[in-house]
Formats: C-alpha cells, sequence, structure tokens
C-alpha cells in the first residue's frame, strides 16, 4: 500500500490553489544498483484531481519528476469547505488516491 | 539553507584547491541564483511526508508491550511533544543521563514499549529501524518549528556535555588530521558553493542546529541529526560514532548551546 | 517501461471505482513522447511538428540550481484557449518530463519539480487553439564532481 499524500488546498479570490506532496522513488530505470544490475524504472504516470468529485485536472509524468513529487495547480473556483481528491497512478498499476478539505 | 552542518569535511580537504578558489570568482552571481533555488524550495518540503508518517509512529501502539509512545516524557512532561525539541538534550533525571532527541526516544521505546533498543543502536542509516526514528524525529522537531533553542547548560552534566562537545569538535585525529574545526571553526568557509557555517560562532551554530532534521534533495533522504553527526565522522574518517552515545550526544549540546536564543526552522530541507 | 500485467488488478479495481475508465488507464500515458530522446522527438509525438517561440509562454525557475535531482519548475501560459503545457529537459536521456491538460477549470500555471542531469535547456510547450508555442531557458545544475 502505497504511502498518503499531503494536499494542502486553499481558496482566494476565487481561485483554489492546490500543493501536493507525494511519497514515490520516481526511479528513473536509468540507475545500477551496487550489484551492476539496472533499477527498474518505476514512476508515477498518472496524476488525477477532482472539485467536488468533478474531474478538473489530468496530468502525465515521466520518470524525470523529482523523487517525492511536489506538484501545485490551481483550480477556478472552489470554496472553503470543499474537497479536493487526488489520485495518482504508477506503471507498476499502484495507485493512491487521497482527500483533503479547502481552506 | 543548504548543507550547513558539518558537510562533506573531507570532501573539502581533497577538493579544497579547486573550490575554496575558482568558486570565490563566481560566488556572487551564483550566490543569487541559489539562493533563489533554495527559496523555491521551501514551498513544499517533503519533509512534510515524514512527519506525517513519525506522527503516526508516535500514536501507533507497538513494541511487546503493545503501547504507543504518547506518554514519553520529552523533558516537558509525559506526552508533551510542542517546543520539546527546543530545549532538547538536557539532563534526564530517570536515566540520569544527559539525551538528545534520539537517545531520549530510545529509552521511551524501552521503557514505554519493551523494545530491545539495541537493534535499533546497530541498525544501519537508511534501513526500516533507523528510519523510524528519523521519521520521529522529522514528526517532534516539527512541533518546535518556529520556537527558540533553549538548551540549559546548568546541570553538571550538562556542562560536561557541552565541554565534552568542545573537546570533540576541536579533536585533530584521523588520516586526514581534521577536526570539526577544519571546516566549521572559521568564518566564511565553503565547499564549491556551499557555506560552512562556523559553528563555534552564534550565527554559524544556529544556521546549522535550527534546520536539522532535514529532507536532502540530493538523496531524497530525510536526514537527523545522529545520522548528520555520523556521516562527518565518516567524513573525516574518523571511526563510526555509536549511535546516540554521549559522545555524540555531547556534540549536539555544543551546537545547542552556541545556538540558544535562535529560532527552529524545523524540518529543514538542505541540498 | 509499461508493465500493465503486473497492475492490472488494481488498475480494474481503480476503474471500477471510477477513476480511470476500462481500458484508458495505462493507455492514456503518452509513450511515444515520454520516449522521446530529443525534444523534436518528443515534440513530434506530441503533434507539435510546427512551434514558434512565445512571450505568452513563461518559466518560472531559478537561473541555477543546487542540484539537479530537485530543480522547482513553474509552466505558465498566457496564451489564450491552452489546452495542454509540456515540460522539456532537452539534455536528458527522455526529454518529456511532464505534460499537464488544461480543461475549464484549472489555470495553465502549474508547478513542479524535475531532475536534470547537467546544465541544460528547459522548453515549456504550450498548445493553444490548435498552435503550439515555446519558451526556453538554461538552467545551470551546480551538481559538483566532488562528490557531496
Amino acid at each position: 500500500m502505497p504511502s498518503p499524500m499531503r494536499i494542502r488546498a486553499a481558496s482566494k479570490d476565487g481561485i483554489t490553489e492546490v500543493r501536493i506532496l507525494m511519497n514515490h522513488e520516481m526511479e528513473t530505470g536509468q540507475r545500477k544498483d551496487s550489484a551492476g544490475k539496472v533499477i527498474p524504472a518505476w514512476f508515477i504516470q498518472e496524476v488525477k484531481a477532482s472539485l467536488n468529485g468533478k474531474e478538473v485536472l489530468q496530468a502525465q509524468w515521466g520518470p524525470s519528476i523529482s523523487k517525492n513529487p511536489y506538484f501545485a495547480f490551481k483550480i477556478k473556483g472552489g470554496k472553503a469547505g470543499d474537497a479536493v481528491s487526488v489520485t495518482w497512478l504508477d506503471n507498476r498499476g499502484e495507485t493512491r488516491t487521497d482527500e483533503a478539505k479547502v481552506t | 539553507m543548504g548543507a550547513r552542518i558539518p558537510s562533506a569535511l573531507v570532501v573539502a580537504a581533497l577538493c579544497s584547491v579547486a573550490s575554496f578558489g575558482v568558486v570565490a570568482q563566481e560566488k556572487d552571481d551564483a550566490a543569487k541564483g541559489i539562493e533563489a533555488y533554495r527559496e523555491a524550495l521551501k514551498d513544499g518540503n517533503p519533509a512534510e511526508l515524514f512527519e506525517m508518517s513519525g506522527e503516526e509512529l508516535w500514536r501507533k501502539p507497538a513494541g511487546p508491550k503493545n503501547v504507543s509512545l504518547e506518554k514519553c516524557d520529552l523533558g516537558l512532561g509525559a506526552g508533551k511533544v510542542e517546543g520539546a525539541y527546543a530545549q532538547l538534550p538536557r539532563y534526564f533525571k530517570d536515566t540520569n543521563k544527559v539525551q538528545d532527541l534520539e537517545s531520549r526516544l530510545l529509552t521511551c521505546m524501552s521503557t514505554l514499549q519493551g523494545v530491545d533498543t539495541a537493534e535499533y543502536v546497530k541498525a544501519r542509516f537508511n534501513t526500516a529501524k533507523k528510519n523510524d526514528l528519523v521519521a520521529l524525529t522529522a514528526y517532534i522537531s516539527g512541533a518546535s518549528n518556529g520556537k527558540k533553542v533553549k538548551v540549559s547548560t546548568k546541570h553538571p552534566m550538562e556542562k560536561q556535555a557541552f565541554e565534552l562537545g568542545k573537546r570533540m569538535f576541536f579533536y585533530q585525529a584521523g588520516p586526514h588530521d581534521f577536526s570539526c574545526a577544519t571546516c566549521h571553526g572559521e568564518d566564511g568557509r565553503r565547499i564549491r558553493l556551499q557555506d560552512l557555517p562556523n559553528i563555534t560562532k552564534h550565527e554559524g551554530a544556529l544556521a546549522g542546529w535550527t534546520t536539522w532534521p532535514a529532507y536532502r534533495v540530493s538523496s531524497g533522504q530525510m536526514w537527523s541529526m545522529q545520522w548528520r553527526i555520523n556521516d562527518c565522522f565518516r567524513q573525516q574518517r574518523f571511526p563510526e560514532p555509536v549511535y546516540a552515545s554521549d559522545l555524540t550526544v555531547a556534540l549536539s549540546m555544543f551546537m545547542a548551546a552556541n545556538a540558544n536564543g535562535a529560532t527552529i526552522q524545523t524540518p529543514g530541507i538542505k541540498r | 517501461m509499461l508493465r500493465a500485467g503486473s497492475g492490472a488488478g488494481v488498475v480494474a479495481a481503480l476503474a471500477a471505482a471510477g477513476f480511470f475508465a476500462p481500458g484508458e488507464a495505462l493507455a492514456a500515458w503518452a509513450k511515444d513522447a515520454f520516449e522521446g530522446k530529443s525534444v523534436a522527438d518528443a515534440m513530434k509525438a506530441m503533434g507539435a511538428t510546427a512551434s514558434g517561440a512565445s512571450g505568452d509562454v513563461q518559466i518560472v525557475a531559478s537561473d541555477i540550481a543546487e542540484n539537479g535531482a530537485v530543480v522547482p519548475i513553474q509552466a505558465i501560459s498566457k496564451a489564450a484557449n491552452t489546452q495542454q503545457i509540456a515540460i522539456m529537459v532537452e539534455k536528458n536521456p527522455n526529454v518529456l518530463a511532464a505534460i499537464f491538460d488544461v480543461g475549464p477549470d484549472v489555470l495553465p500555471d502549474f508547478t513542479t519539480r524535475i531532475k536534470m542531469g547537467e546544465t541544460s535547456n528547459v522548453t515549456v510547450l504550450v498548445k493553444a487553439d490548435g498552435k503550439f508555442l515555446t519558451a526556453t531557458k538554461e538552467i545551470k545544475v551546480t551538481l559538483g564532481g566532488c562528490g557531496g
């Protein structure tokens, strides 16, 4: 089970800024271990976000997003108490969804 | 911010010709760029992920006794986490020792949870057991963010720890005839683009002490102060110190006391 | 790189939960674009056969990154009807780092952190009104040869 994300969502002047930290190795597939074996690529490929259940964002990532990714974006609308949900899916098919209330 | 505390000591020796001279010329332009880079990193420190897992570990019943650490006395009374890190290391009556956060956590794991902490002492850094301790330091230090460092050297054993830490700091030895002070005992030292703080002075001590534990972007790892100190010993080619031993606590006492009054900014983020 | 087999169960469960439509999940990832070894390759795979530099595209990043493992980047588009924003690192083994779809509910303004193997040009590609616009900025990476 992947570890939880840290999601912060704050509404100001009709814009909700969402800031997310994700727990993920984001292994590039370019590195070798101490035995000289290539460490297989393992990274988040897709990120989706929704506001009160309505999808607002889709992103696709490659392995050059940094380990323990940080991602921030701005939703039009949203107010205190609304629910922001974020889901990621990696190339192993593992996934994680977390939710936060807009402040 | 930056790798401020005893970072890359031996590396400094090996690279000193290249680093201290050439880099100085590019310093002004580079310094501005690096400042902007560090500023951008502050917003969204992955250390927060470790604070979350550390808090979970703190609250989760564990060990042979299946109890949580929530009753652990970090110096301000059982279960009081807020502000505790700002006053560590300190003398604890129950153990009759001066303890830093990590040695104190071992005490609580042993007494409250019945855990055999020898395994935690022996475990290598970046393995499960040590990572649990590091996550706990992220959580506990985070609960002192914004507080002022307030470390006492009044108790005879606290005073003794400070003096021992100071002696260790200036102790010159090893194959490179190094001491902590070689890099961290003078103003204006740098390696590549990293400023090396002068830990013998308040300004330098606070630059280091108040920003660990920290997330290191180079490795994507969260490091505790014990890990930082352990790696400094390695970089000086000194024998590896025993985790949470009196000597390592003493070094922390020396740094913390020199940083007294400064504002804690933990957990930090560094290159 | 895609190993649909191992994760099929999880994906199916996800699809059932409504997060990803069946069959869409792994197929949606722009494999050809992400495997592009040059900016031209990646752009071609994204359909950007013709593009031009534009002041409507902004890259906010420091001129120097202290460590290439984590380089903060903000990509902004001021162009009307922005549909997509992509971040590319010219000298990375695979140049494409990310693609953000700009739907009606988000601003064309994304911040993330990328890995850079060495000092390189970073290009932000914007698809707006069916056209492709770019902005490029060099970011120096100071990861020293002396370890650290």
